[in-house]
């Protein structure tokens, strides 16, 4: 009874608002929504329809698509790994500069990803402040290998991840954590078995917006792990290779990457979509 | 939270302000001069040119751009290097140019196809290829079979550049087997990968090798000679500055404009 005495006015006022919009809100919303929604709609006006099956059933578009879902899971999983630990000590412990190390770790957010692929080929290169080491003991080189796709992939999308569980972590109430650790539990057990159930939804936020950044990875992946079919070629690289001289042929690889897109995005709709 | 969003904020505030001060360079720039000598008949140069042009050209064109904007105060030459194949799509999707000068006939073939090119196309240079090693070529490459070698990361650039269906061509052309590490997307970076050393050697143009400096060695190999690239230049059809774009296509074929090129290394057309 009291429910439906709540989401009655709940329901009517947007819907007197939405009639006194004021144009000069409603006018530039709209052209930017079109700006948006234009590009994809003119990937599927153009898209080679007839010949799209052809495209797609390629052995080069799958092996492109098999590396990128291959690398971006896998940079998923690294960036769990040693991400949502960064992200505790960042939003859970207080020490000198913590600020700045926040503002390190989001700057692959803003930072250009070919500048990116540079930093890290002077840093994992063969060449490099560490890749010289890791050549000389263990003979690993890192560029132009598969691995080195994951690493920069990582590197790119690991950010978005620590920044949505610091985030997540934040609003957590660590009272929780605090009974846990009083009633005998160790801090680490205290983490394991109270807060990372409790932040659980945070993290797999995190992790779709890392996998979806590492599919579309290009610049830093180019830069540092070259291009090379079956290795290192990933579907970015392959729709810009493709551009050049098979414009259908990067129109149907945009598609599929379109298409996945729209999968993240429909895995993200409990969240995004709905929340608000 | 807050605070990182906070901080994302002042992050594109600053972004704004920065974009909005280039904006007003940028229409400085471009309708300054212009407005300036409108007035006067004379048919004095003025504006931006922009240029697209082959990677590979990068050193001499910016040489010569300094020159030209010395020469007729008030023009402003702006470049855009990369893969011929990217400049040729962009130019045929609608990019902004006034020039264009590509790395090979195929190339232009695409612009001079759609129309977008303002008469016939004139080969300016030719090129040939090199392979570039690391400094003092240690591991002693001296012929093309010599990098098909286990062990050796060799990097070409992709086969829809120009420096990378030359590179297939002579490979043909020496009967030689290879799998490099990378196909590069444009001869710098295939050069790149060679100056920080994380590739053995490359396929490039002898010019890149020369603007390399110490920094590679070059190995001349007798299969070049089975794909030597024409460098055609054209003035393009839908130039914004048309006038200012065939002075600038006249210095770079002239003989002063010959010597810097064949200076960097390229070979008379």
């Amino acid at each position: 009874m009291t429910d439906t005495l709540q989401s009655r006015p709940r329901r009517e006022r947007p819907r007197g608002r939405t009639r006194a919009v004021p144009i000069p809100l409603l006018v530039p919303a709209l052209i930017g929504l079109a700006f948006l929604l234009l590009p994809l709609i003119a990937l599927l006006v153009r898209a080679p329809w007839s010949s799209l099956p052809e495209q797609l059933t390629s052995a080069e578009v799958w092996e492109a698509l098999r590396l990128s879902l291959v690398c971006a899971t896998a940079a998923t999983a690294l960036s769990l790994v040693v991400g949502v630990p960064l992200a505790w000590l960042l939003a859970r412990t207080r020490f000198p500069g913590r600020g700045f190390v926040r503002a390190l770790v989001t700057l692959p957010l803003v930072l250009p990803p070919v500048v990116g692929g540079v930093a890290l080929l002077l840093a994992f290169g063969r060449n490099g402040v560490i890749g010289q080491w890791l050549d000389a003991w263990f003979g690993i080189t890192l560029p132009f290998t598969t691995t080195g796709v994951i690493l920069a992939e990582t590197f790119v999308a690991m950010p978005f991840l620590v920044i949505s569980v610091e985030g997540t972590l934040r609003a957590a109430d660590p009272r929780y954590e605090e009974a846990a650790t009083t009633l005998g539990a160790s801090r680490f057990t205290a983490f394991r078995r109270v807060t990372l159930p409790l932040i659980a939804p945070g993290v797999a936020a995190g992790a779709v917006l890392a996998w979806a950044r590492a599919l579309g990875e290009f610049g830093a992946t180019i830069t540092f792990a070259g291009n090379f079919p079956g290795r290192t070629q990933t579907m970015p690289l392959a729709v810009y290779l493709a551009l050049q001289n098979d414009p259908a042929a990067a129109i149907a690889l945009s598609l599929v990457l379109l298409a996945v897109s729209i999968a993240v995005l429909a895995a993200l709709r409990d969240r995004w979509l709905t929340a608000s | 939270m807050t605070r990182s969003a906070h901080w994302t904020r002042r992050m594109l505030q600053v972004a704004g302000v920065s974009t909005a001060a280039l904006l007003t360079l940028s229409a400085c720039s471009s309708s300054g001069p212009g407005s300036d000598q409108g007035s006067s008949s004379s048919p004095k140069l003025s504006g931006t040119v922009t240029v697209f042009a082959a990677a590979s050209l990068e050193e001499s064109f910016e040489a010569l751009g300094k020159t030209f904007e010395k020469r007729h105060p008030g023009t402003r030459v702006t470049f855009n290097f990369g893969g011929s194949d990217t400049l040729a799509a962009s130019i045929t999707s609608g990019a902004p140019a006034d020039v264009f000068a590509a790395a090979s006939t195929r190339t232009m073939a695409t612009v001079t196809d759609k129309g977008d090119a303002a008469g016939t196309p004139a080969t300016f240079v030719r090129n040939r290829l090199e392979i570039a090693t690391l400094p003092g070529n240690p591991d002693r490459i001296t012929s093309l079979k010599d990098l098909a070698k286990p062990g050796l990361k060799v990097v070409l650039c992709d086969r829809t550049v120009p420096c990378g269906a030359a590179a297939r061509q002579a490979l043909d052309a020496g009967g030689v087997e290879l799998t490099p590490v990378s196909y590069e997307q444009d001869v710098k970076s295939a050069l790149t990968k060679v100056e920080l050393q994380e590739a053995d050697a490359a396929v490039v143009y002898r010019t890149d090798v020369r603007a390399a400096g110490d920094k590679v060695t070059g190995v001349d190999f007798p299969e070049s000679a089975k794909a030597v690239n024409d460098y055609p230049i054209t003035l393009l059809e839908n130039a914004p500055n048309p006038e200012t774009a065939k002075a600038f296509i006249a210095l770079v074929r002239s003989a002063e404009g010959q010597k810097v090129l064949s200076g960097a290394g390229f070979l008379k057309p």
